[in-house]
Protein backbone atom coordinates (compact mmCIF):
# COMPACT_ATOMS: atom_id res chain seq x y z
CA UNK A 1 0.00 0.00 0.00
CA UNK A 2 2.53 1.91 0.69
CA UNK A 3 4.41 1.54 -2.58
CA UNK A 4 0.69 2.46 -4.30
CA UNK A 5 0.53 5.75 -2.48
CA UNK A 6 3.96 6.60 -3.95
CA UNK A 7 3.22 5.87 -7.18
CA UNK A 8 -0.05 8.05 -6.78
CA UNK A 9 1.61 10.92 -5.27
CA UNK A 10 4.58 11.06 -7.94
CA UNK A 11 1.94 10.92 -10.31
CA UNK A 12 0.10 13.88 -8.50
CA UNK A 13 3.59 15.76 -8.66
CA UNK A 14 4.16 14.70 -12.43
CA UNK A 15 0.30 15.83 -13.69
CA UNK A 16 0.84 19.57 -11.44
CA UNK A 17 3.65 20.40 -13.41
CA UNK A 18 2.59 18.77 -16.72
CA UNK A 19 -0.70 21.16 -16.36
CA UNK A 20 1.15 24.29 -15.83
CA UNK A 21 4.04 23.06 -19.17
CA UNK A 22 1.42 22.41 -21.86
CA UNK A 23 1.15 24.35 -24.55
CA UNK A 24 -2.47 23.27 -25.77
CA UNK A 25 -4.95 24.28 -23.17
CA UNK A 26 -7.36 21.22 -24.17
CA UNK A 27 -4.88 19.06 -23.11
CA UNK A 28 -4.27 21.19 -20.04
CA UNK A 29 -7.47 20.61 -18.59
CA UNK A 30 -7.76 17.04 -19.33
CA UNK A 31 -4.58 16.81 -17.25
CA UNK A 32 -5.94 18.59 -14.66
CA UNK A 33 -8.82 16.46 -14.64
CA UNK A 34 -6.57 13.23 -13.98
CA UNK A 35 -4.92 15.26 -10.96
CA UNK A 36 -8.44 15.44 -9.91
CA UNK A 37 -9.49 11.75 -10.47
CA UNK A 38 -5.87 10.90 -8.64
CA UNK A 39 -6.32 13.13 -5.68
CA UNK A 40 -9.46 11.70 -5.13
CA UNK A 41 -8.69 8.00 -5.15
CA UNK A 42 -5.59 9.76 -2.30
CA UNK A 43 -8.48 11.03 -0.37
CA UNK A 44 -9.59 7.49 -0.04
CA UNK A 45 -6.10 6.28 1.01
CA UNK A 46 -6.30 8.89 3.67
CA UNK A 47 -9.57 7.17 4.69
CA UNK A 48 -11.97 10.22 4.27
CA UNK A 49 -14.21 8.76 1.85
CA UNK A 50 -16.51 11.59 2.03
CA UNK A 51 -14.08 14.54 0.25
CA UNK A 52 -13.02 11.85 -2.38
CA UNK A 53 -17.09 11.68 -3.33
CA UNK A 54 -16.77 15.64 -3.53
CA UNK A 55 -13.11 15.83 -5.39
CA UNK A 56 -14.71 13.15 -7.72
CA UNK A 57 -17.72 15.28 -8.71
CA UNK A 58 -16.73 18.58 -8.48
CA UNK A 59 -13.05 18.52 -9.39
CA UNK A 60 -13.15 16.19 -12.32
CA UNK A 61 -16.36 16.96 -13.21
CA UNK A 62 -18.30 20.48 -13.16
CA UNK A 63 -15.27 21.87 -13.07
CA UNK A 64 -13.75 20.40 -16.16
CA UNK A 65 -16.96 20.99 -17.69
CA UNK A 66 -16.81 24.80 -16.96
CA UNK A 67 -13.78 24.95 -18.15
CA UNK A 68 -14.45 23.13 -21.30
CA UNK A 69 -17.46 25.70 -22.26
CA UNK A 70 -14.93 28.64 -21.07
CA UNK A 71 -12.31 27.38 -23.88
CA UNK A 72 -15.16 26.72 -26.47
CA UNK A 73 -16.57 30.18 -25.69
CA UNK A 74 -13.45 31.95 -26.25
CA UNK A 75 -12.67 29.92 -29.32
CA UNK A 76 -9.48 27.95 -28.42
CA UNK A 77 -10.87 24.99 -29.37
CA UNK A 78 -12.05 25.49 -32.71
CA UNK A 79 -9.20 28.05 -34.10
CA UNK A 80 -6.88 24.92 -33.51
CA UNK A 81 -9.37 22.89 -35.85
CA UNK A 82 -9.98 25.28 -38.27
CA UNK A 83 -6.43 26.18 -38.37
CA UNK A 84 -5.42 22.47 -39.08
CA UNK A 85 -8.45 22.46 -41.96
CA UNK A 86 -6.75 25.35 -43.51
CA UNK A 87 -3.22 23.23 -43.50
CA UNK A 88 -4.86 20.00 -45.04
CA UNK A 89 -6.86 22.60 -47.74
CA UNK A 90 -3.79 23.57 -48.98
CA UNK B 1 -61.28 59.95 13.81
CA UNK B 2 -59.65 60.76 10.49
CA UNK B 3 -59.78 63.68 8.16
CA UNK B 4 -61.23 62.28 5.02
CA UNK B 5 -59.10 64.46 1.90
CA UNK B 6 -60.21 65.49 -1.00
CA UNK B 7 -58.28 64.47 -4.31
CA UNK B 8 -56.30 67.78 -4.71
CA UNK B 9 -55.16 67.56 -1.23
CA UNK B 10 -54.34 64.12 -1.32
CA UNK B 11 -52.43 64.81 -4.46
CA UNK B 12 -50.24 67.31 -2.27
CA UNK B 13 -49.27 64.82 0.84
CA UNK B 14 -45.77 63.26 0.69
CA UNK B 15 -47.61 59.62 1.12
CA UNK B 16 -49.15 60.03 -2.45
CA UNK B 17 -45.30 60.95 -4.45
CA UNK B 18 -44.28 58.24 -2.16
CA UNK B 19 -47.00 55.61 -3.91
CA UNK B 20 -45.99 57.33 -6.98
CA UNK B 21 -42.46 57.27 -6.74
CA UNK B 22 -42.76 53.58 -5.62
CA UNK B 23 -45.31 52.52 -8.30
CA UNK B 24 -42.90 54.05 -10.69
CA UNK B 25 -45.50 56.40 -12.54
CA UNK B 26 -43.11 59.58 -11.33
CA UNK B 27 -39.92 60.35 -11.36
CA UNK B 28 -39.34 62.63 -8.76
CA UNK B 29 -36.21 64.06 -10.44
CA UNK B 30 -38.19 64.59 -13.60
CA UNK B 31 -38.20 68.36 -14.67
CA UNK B 32 -37.42 69.61 -11.43
CA UNK B 33 -33.49 68.52 -12.33
CA UNK B 34 -31.53 70.54 -14.98
CA UNK B 35 -30.81 67.32 -17.33
CA UNK B 36 -28.24 67.81 -20.49
CA UNK B 37 -27.67 65.42 -22.78
CA UNK B 38 -24.22 64.21 -22.43
CA UNK B 39 -21.93 65.16 -25.76
CA UNK B 40 -20.11 62.42 -27.47
CA UNK B 41 -16.39 61.85 -26.88
CA UNK B 42 -14.82 62.85 -30.05
CA UNK B 43 -10.84 63.64 -31.25
CA UNK B 44 -9.70 64.73 -34.56
CA UNK B 45 -7.40 62.32 -36.66
CA UNK B 46 -4.46 64.57 -36.48
CA UNK B 47 -4.92 64.78 -32.83
CA UNK B 48 -4.64 61.31 -32.16
CA UNK B 49 -2.13 60.03 -34.87
CA UNK B 50 0.05 62.97 -32.91
CA UNK B 51 -0.40 61.22 -29.84
CA UNK B 52 0.33 57.63 -30.84
CA UNK B 53 3.71 59.15 -32.49
CA UNK B 54 4.43 60.63 -29.50
CA UNK B 55 3.94 57.57 -27.51
CA UNK B 56 6.14 55.68 -29.79
CA UNK B 57 9.28 57.95 -30.03
CA UNK B 58 8.88 58.12 -25.75
CA UNK B 59 8.59 54.43 -26.15
CA UNK B 60 11.69 54.23 -28.85
CA UNK B 61 13.75 56.55 -26.23
CA UNK B 62 12.93 54.48 -23.28
CA UNK B 63 14.31 51.47 -24.73
CA UNK B 64 17.21 52.77 -26.91
CA UNK B 65 19.51 50.23 -24.59
CA UNK B 66 22.84 51.22 -26.17
CA UNK B 67 22.53 55.01 -25.25
CA UNK B 68 20.24 54.77 -22.10
CA UNK B 69 22.31 53.88 -19.62
CA UNK B 70 19.41 53.88 -16.88
CA UNK B 71 17.44 51.42 -18.25
CA UNK B 72 20.26 48.88 -18.86
CA UNK B 73 20.98 49.58 -15.38
CA UNK B 74 17.54 48.81 -13.79
CA UNK B 75 17.04 45.43 -16.24
CA UNK B 76 19.95 44.44 -14.62
CA UNK B 77 19.49 45.39 -11.08
CA UNK B 78 15.77 43.84 -11.85
CA UNK B 79 17.38 40.71 -12.64
CA UNK B 80 19.17 40.23 -9.78
CA UNK B 81 16.68 41.52 -7.24
CA UNK B 82 13.46 39.14 -9.19
CA UNK B 83 15.67 36.19 -8.26
CA UNK B 84 16.72 37.08 -4.58
CA UNK B 85 13.08 37.80 -3.85
CA UNK B 86 12.26 34.23 -5.28
CA UNK B 87 14.99 32.40 -3.63
CA UNK B 88 13.91 34.18 -0.17
CA UNK B 89 10.42 33.60 -0.56
CA UNK B 90 11.13 29.49 -1.49
CA UNK B 91 13.27 29.55 1.43
CA UNK B 92 11.09 31.34 3.81
CA UNK B 93 8.17 28.78 3.12
CA UNK B 94 10.90 26.01 3.37
CA UNK B 95 11.53 26.98 6.69
CA UNK B 96 7.98 27.24 7.69
CA UNK B 97 6.63 24.01 6.72
CA UNK B 98 10.27 22.49 8.42
CA UNK B 99 9.16 23.96 11.65
CA UNK B 100 5.17 22.69 11.93
CA UNK B 101 5.33 19.84 14.05
CA UNK B 102 5.50 16.53 12.97
CA UNK B 103 1.33 14.89 11.26
CA UNK B 104 -0.08 13.08 14.73
CA UNK B 105 2.00 14.20 17.34
CA UNK B 106 0.44 14.61 20.48
CA UNK B 107 1.57 18.25 20.85
CA UNK B 108 -0.37 19.62 17.96
CA UNK B 109 -2.33 22.74 18.48
CA UNK B 110 -4.92 20.21 16.30
CA UNK B 111 -5.12 17.77 19.26
CA UNK B 112 -6.98 19.65 21.73
CA UNK B 113 -10.40 19.48 23.95
CA UNK B 114 -12.77 20.22 20.87
CA UNK B 115 -11.48 17.52 18.57
CA UNK B 116 -12.13 15.41 21.92
CA UNK B 117 -15.43 16.30 22.99
CA UNK B 118 -16.28 15.66 18.95
CA UNK B 119 -14.96 12.12 18.86
CA UNK B 120 -16.16 11.41 22.10
CA UNK B 121 -19.30 12.59 22.41
CA UNK B 122 -19.92 13.38 18.69
CA UNK B 123 -22.36 9.79 18.47
CA UNK B 124 -24.51 10.67 21.94
CA UNK B 125 -24.99 14.90 21.03
CA UNK B 126 -25.94 14.54 17.41
CA UNK B 127 -27.22 11.41 16.83
CA UNK B 128 -25.24 10.60 13.79
CA UNK B 129 -22.86 7.94 12.91
CA UNK B 130 -21.04 9.89 10.39
CA UNK B 131 -19.01 12.33 13.12
CA UNK B 132 -17.90 14.22 9.71
CA UNK B 133 -21.63 15.11 8.76
CA UNK B 134 -22.54 15.73 12.62
CA UNK B 135 -19.73 18.07 12.62
CA UNK B 136 -20.67 19.85 9.85
CA UNK B 137 -24.23 20.13 10.16
CA UNK B 138 -24.59 20.53 14.09
CA UNK B 139 -21.73 21.72 15.61
CA UNK B 140 -20.53 23.84 13.00
CA UNK B 141 -23.92 24.32 10.81
CA UNK B 142 -23.30 28.00 10.87
CA UNK B 143 -20.68 27.58 9.01
CA UNK B 144 -22.24 25.19 5.87
CA UNK B 145 -25.41 28.17 6.29
CA UNK B 146 -22.61 30.83 5.09
CA UNK B 147 -21.36 28.49 2.47
CA UNK B 148 -25.21 27.57 0.61
CA UNK B 149 -25.39 31.27 0.91
CA UNK B 150 -22.44 32.16 -1.20
CA UNK B 151 -23.05 29.56 -3.70
CA UNK B 152 -26.65 31.03 -4.17
CA UNK B 153 -25.05 34.36 -4.25
CA UNK B 154 -22.62 33.28 -6.58
CA UNK B 155 -24.87 31.86 -8.97
CA UNK B 156 -26.85 35.45 -8.70
CA UNK B 157 -23.82 37.13 -9.67
CA UNK B 158 -22.74 35.05 -12.84
CA UNK B 159 -27.15 35.78 -13.80
CA UNK B 160 -26.19 39.07 -13.82
CA UNK B 161 -23.04 39.17 -15.67
CA UNK B 162 -23.31 36.73 -18.33
CA UNK B 163 -27.37 36.61 -18.54
CA UNK B 164 -28.55 37.57 -22.44
CA UNK B 165 -31.23 39.66 -23.21
CA UNK B 166 -33.71 37.20 -25.21
CA UNK B 167 -34.85 40.45 -27.15
CA UNK B 168 -31.05 40.68 -28.77
CA UNK B 169 -31.45 37.62 -31.20
CA UNK B 170 -28.23 38.20 -32.42
CA UNK B 171 -26.41 37.77 -29.30
CA UNK B 172 -28.98 35.31 -28.28
CA UNK B 173 -27.29 32.81 -31.73
CA UNK B 174 -24.23 33.46 -30.70
CA UNK B 175 -24.30 32.55 -27.14
CA UNK B 176 -26.55 29.72 -27.69
CA UNK B 177 -23.73 27.50 -29.19
CA UNK B 178 -25.37 24.12 -29.39
CA UNK B 179 -27.23 25.25 -32.86
CA UNK B 180 -23.57 24.81 -34.44
CA UNK B 181 -23.24 21.44 -32.67
CA UNK B 182 -24.41 18.07 -33.77
CA UNK B 183 -27.62 17.21 -32.41
CA UNK B 184 -29.27 13.78 -31.16
CA UNK B 185 -25.39 12.42 -30.93
CA UNK B 186 -26.84 8.87 -30.80
CA UNK B 187 -23.85 7.47 -28.35
CA UNK B 188 -23.59 10.26 -26.19
CA UNK B 189 -27.74 9.84 -26.15
CA UNK B 190 -27.69 6.03 -25.25
CA UNK B 191 -25.14 6.35 -22.41
CA UNK B 192 -26.81 8.94 -20.43
CA UNK B 193 -30.19 6.83 -21.19
CA UNK B 194 -28.28 4.22 -18.78
CA UNK B 195 -26.12 6.61 -17.00
CA UNK B 196 -27.80 9.27 -15.58
CA UNK B 197 -30.72 7.13 -13.44
CA UNK B 198 -27.76 5.46 -11.33
CA UNK B 199 -25.73 8.75 -10.88
CA UNK B 200 -28.80 10.59 -9.73
CA UNK B 201 -29.63 7.37 -7.31
CA UNK B 202 -26.56 7.24 -6.43
CA UNK B 203 -26.29 11.09 -5.67
CA UNK B 204 -29.99 10.87 -3.48
CA UNK B 205 -28.34 7.68 -1.65
CA UNK B 206 -24.92 10.20 -0.83
CA UNK B 207 -27.56 12.77 0.08
CA UNK B 208 -30.09 10.68 2.14
CA UNK B 209 -27.41 8.68 4.33
CA UNK B 210 -24.71 11.71 4.65
CA UNK B 211 -25.29 11.28 8.73
CA UNK B 212 -25.13 7.60 8.56
CA UNK B 213 -21.81 6.86 6.00
CA UNK B 214 -19.75 9.03 3.95
CA UNK B 215 -21.22 11.92 2.01
CA UNK B 216 -23.66 14.12 2.52
CA UNK B 217 -25.82 17.38 1.21
CA UNK B 218 -22.67 18.71 -0.49
CA UNK B 219 -20.91 15.47 -2.47
CA UNK B 220 -24.43 14.37 -3.25
CA UNK B 221 -25.43 17.69 -4.68
CA UNK B 222 -22.50 17.76 -6.86
CA UNK B 223 -23.04 14.26 -7.90
CA UNK B 224 -26.76 14.87 -8.86
CA UNK B 225 -25.23 18.63 -10.48
CA UNK B 226 -23.01 16.55 -13.19
CA UNK B 227 -25.92 14.33 -13.72
CA UNK B 228 -27.80 16.65 -14.90
CA UNK B 229 -25.40 18.48 -16.99
CA UNK B 230 -24.72 15.47 -18.68
CA UNK B 231 -28.40 14.72 -19.56
CA UNK B 232 -28.61 18.25 -20.37
CA UNK B 233 -25.61 17.80 -22.91
CA UNK B 234 -27.25 14.48 -24.64
CA UNK B 235 -30.91 15.37 -24.96
CA UNK B 236 -30.66 19.52 -24.99
CA UNK B 237 -32.19 22.57 -23.66
CA UNK B 238 -36.08 21.99 -24.79
CA UNK B 239 -35.81 18.45 -22.59
CA UNK B 240 -34.79 20.32 -19.48
CA UNK B 241 -36.61 23.14 -19.26
CA UNK B 242 -39.85 20.98 -19.22
CA UNK B 243 -38.77 20.57 -15.35
CA UNK B 244 -36.08 23.06 -14.20
CA UNK B 245 -36.53 26.58 -15.23
CA UNK B 246 -35.11 29.44 -14.01
CA UNK B 247 -38.24 30.35 -11.90
CA UNK B 248 -38.31 26.64 -10.10
CA UNK B 249 -34.79 26.97 -9.73
CA UNK B 250 -35.06 30.67 -7.52
CA UNK B 251 -38.02 29.18 -5.88
CA UNK B 252 -35.89 25.99 -4.76
CA UNK B 253 -33.16 27.72 -3.86
CA UNK B 254 -35.01 30.17 -1.40
CA UNK B 255 -37.14 27.23 -0.14
CA UNK B 256 -34.08 25.19 0.66
CA UNK B 257 -31.94 27.93 2.45
CA UNK B 258 -35.00 29.60 3.98
CA UNK B 259 -35.79 25.93 5.49
CA UNK B 260 -32.17 25.65 6.45
CA UNK B 261 -31.95 28.60 8.55
CA UNK B 262 -35.99 28.52 10.13
CA UNK B 263 -34.77 24.71 11.16
CA UNK B 264 -31.19 25.85 12.23
CA UNK B 265 -32.00 29.00 14.19
CA UNK B 266 -34.82 26.50 16.48
CA UNK B 267 -32.13 24.71 17.01
CA UNK B 268 -29.79 27.11 18.02
CA UNK B 269 -32.68 28.79 20.42
CA UNK B 270 -33.06 25.76 22.05
CA UNK B 271 -29.61 25.02 22.42
CA UNK B 272 -28.68 28.58 23.92
CA UNK B 273 -31.29 28.47 26.48
CA UNK B 274 -30.92 25.19 27.25
CA UNK B 275 -34.26 23.66 26.49
CA UNK B 276 -35.09 20.34 25.35
CA UNK B 277 -35.39 20.06 21.67
CA UNK B 278 -38.68 18.68 20.82
CA UNK B 279 -36.98 16.78 17.65
CA UNK B 280 -35.90 13.45 18.99
CA UNK B 281 -32.32 12.13 17.98
CA UNK B 282 -33.75 8.56 17.00
CA UNK B 283 -31.67 5.06 16.92
CA UNK B 284 -27.93 6.07 16.01
CA UNK B 285 -27.52 3.94 12.52
CA UNK B 286 -31.23 4.58 11.07
CA UNK B 287 -31.90 7.02 8.16
CA UNK B 288 -35.03 8.52 10.10
CA UNK B 289 -32.42 9.63 13.29
CA UNK B 290 -29.92 12.43 14.28
CA UNK B 291 -32.57 15.04 14.42
CA UNK B 292 -31.76 17.95 11.17
CA UNK B 293 -28.84 16.51 10.26
CA UNK B 294 -31.39 14.84 7.55
CA UNK B 295 -33.40 17.43 6.78
CA UNK B 296 -30.10 20.31 6.53
CA UNK B 297 -28.05 17.52 4.10
CA UNK B 298 -31.54 17.66 1.86
CA UNK B 299 -31.50 21.47 1.73
CA UNK B 300 -28.05 21.93 0.96
CA UNK B 301 -28.00 19.15 -1.26
CA UNK B 302 -30.81 20.96 -3.48
CA UNK B 303 -29.06 24.49 -3.43
CA UNK B 304 -25.86 22.76 -4.29
CA UNK B 305 -27.27 20.60 -7.02
CA UNK B 306 -29.27 23.76 -8.93
CA UNK B 307 -26.40 25.76 -8.74
CA UNK B 308 -24.23 23.15 -10.41
CA UNK B 309 -26.62 23.14 -13.43
CA UNK B 310 -27.63 26.84 -13.46
CA UNK B 311 -23.70 28.00 -13.54
CA UNK B 312 -23.43 25.43 -16.89
CA UNK B 313 -26.77 26.64 -18.31
CA UNK B 314 -25.84 29.91 -17.57
CA UNK B 315 -22.15 29.68 -19.49
CA UNK B 316 -23.65 27.89 -22.69
CA UNK B 317 -26.69 30.01 -23.18
CA UNK B 318 -26.59 33.02 -21.16
CA UNK B 319 -29.77 32.13 -19.23
CA UNK B 320 -32.08 29.23 -19.08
Amino acid sequence: MQLFTCILLGFLVVCAVSVSLSKNLLNSILIFMSYSLIMSIIWILLESPDLAITEAAVGAGVTSVLFFVTLKKIHAIMKDKEEEEGESHE
Amino acid sequence: MSKKLSEEQYRKTRSFQLKQWLDGTKDPFLDTVEMKPQEEFREDRTVIRERSEEKKRLLEKVYDLEHNAEMRIFQRIYRIFSVIFCVSLVLMLLIAVSNLPTVGAFERPVNNEVAKRYIEDGLDETGAVNIVTGMILDYRAFDTLGESHVLFIATCTVLILLRIDKKNSKDYMEANDRTHEPKNDIILQTVARILVPPIFIFGIYVILCGHLGPGGGFSGGAVIGAGLILYLNAFGFAKTERFFTEKIYKRMSFCALACYALAKSYSFYTGANHIESIIPLGTPGAILSSGLILILNICVGVVVAGTMYTFYAIFRKGGY
